[in-house]
């Protein structure tokens, strides 16, 4: 293994996660509810009946950068490469599959783990793992990107 | 309305720590998945530090019934693994290793005003529509 350590920000990305699991307190204590972006989005798309609440969390989210901006200043910048139909495969399937899972990233790997809960570990060890294959085959063995 | 305030300022924390963390940067993300090539250990770090702090906010919330605004609280069942369970979160993982976005960075970049991001989330959405009807067939 090779560690990239030109790249390593482990101060701002430490910073960030103790953000995140601010605002996963800050909505569980306050609203009672898992700060899990896929269910989040998943009762929009299925107009349940908390919608609002709902909203307003999502919107928080896509204002964000419009908050750094008055906050802070110039937003990091974002380096995408990935080509369209493979940025449009990608969102399909991260839609169908954190539905199925009922979470994702927020909903298993910050709030489950932070439970303790059994599913969400076996949740995270699943999406940790494809991931990290999927990069693999597509890095390694097909040498894209 | 304080109850969507609460939810909007948490969404807002959210991105934020989104952002500085590094996780709404796609190719920050792919260099933390590909552990074999030259890898970035930063968003370990984000995880950690995330669940350092809700740790303790969950322990709390699970031994009260509402919240401080007086909402029932919600949390979801957490001994039940299904194959529904691996099935969805392998998926999920493969389309995130394809473009180094899950959901909470796709909406920070639909709010960038980049058009990558609007056609990430779009897409999502319509995954999460399909799901409906794919998950009557699915055990």
């Amino acid at each position: 293994m090779q560690i990239a350590w030109d790249s390593f920000t482990p101060f701002a990305s430490l910073a960030g996660g103790l953000l995140i699991g601010l605002a996963a307190s800050w909505l569980v204590l306050m609203n009672g509810r898992i700060a899990g972006i896929s269910g989040m989005l998943g009762g929009l798309v299925d107009r349940a009946g908390d919608w609002p609440l709902r909203l307003a969390f999502v919107l928080g989210l896509i204002a964000a950068p419009l908050a750094w901006r008055g906050l802070i200043g110039p937003l990091p910048v974002p380096q995408l490469t990935t080509p369209l139909p493979l940025l449009l495969l990608a969102g399909v399937l991260v839609g169908i599959g954190t539905r199925l899972a009922a979470g994702c990233t927020s909903g298993h790997g910050v709030c489950g783990l932070s439970r303790l809960s059994p599913r969400s570990l076996l949740a995270t060890l699943s999406f940790m793992g494809s991931a990290g294959l999927t990069v693999f085959v597509m890095r390694h063995l097909l040498g894209w990107g | 309305m304080a109850k969507l305030l609460s939810a909007l300022i948490a969404g807002l924390l959210f991105g934020l720590g989104l952002l500085l963390s590094g996780m709404s940067n796609p190719a920050k993300v792919l260099g933390f998945l590909d552990v074999t090539g030259r890898w970035d250990p930063s968003l370990a770090l984000v995880m950690a530090g995330a669940i350092a702090v809700a740790f303790f906010a969950f322990r709390r919330a699970e031994g009260q019934t509402h919240s401080v605004l007086g909402e029932p609280l919600q949390l979801p069942d957490k001994s039940r693994l299904t194959l529904r369970l691996v099935l969805g979160s392998v998926l999920f993982g493969i389309g995130w290793g394809l473009a180094g976005i899950c959901p909470g960075p796709g909406l920070v970049l639909a709010g960038m005003a980049l058009p990558a991001g609007w056609w990430f989330v779009a897409a999502m959405l319509l995954g999460m529509l399909l799901f409906r009807p794919l998950s009557r067939c699915l055990p």
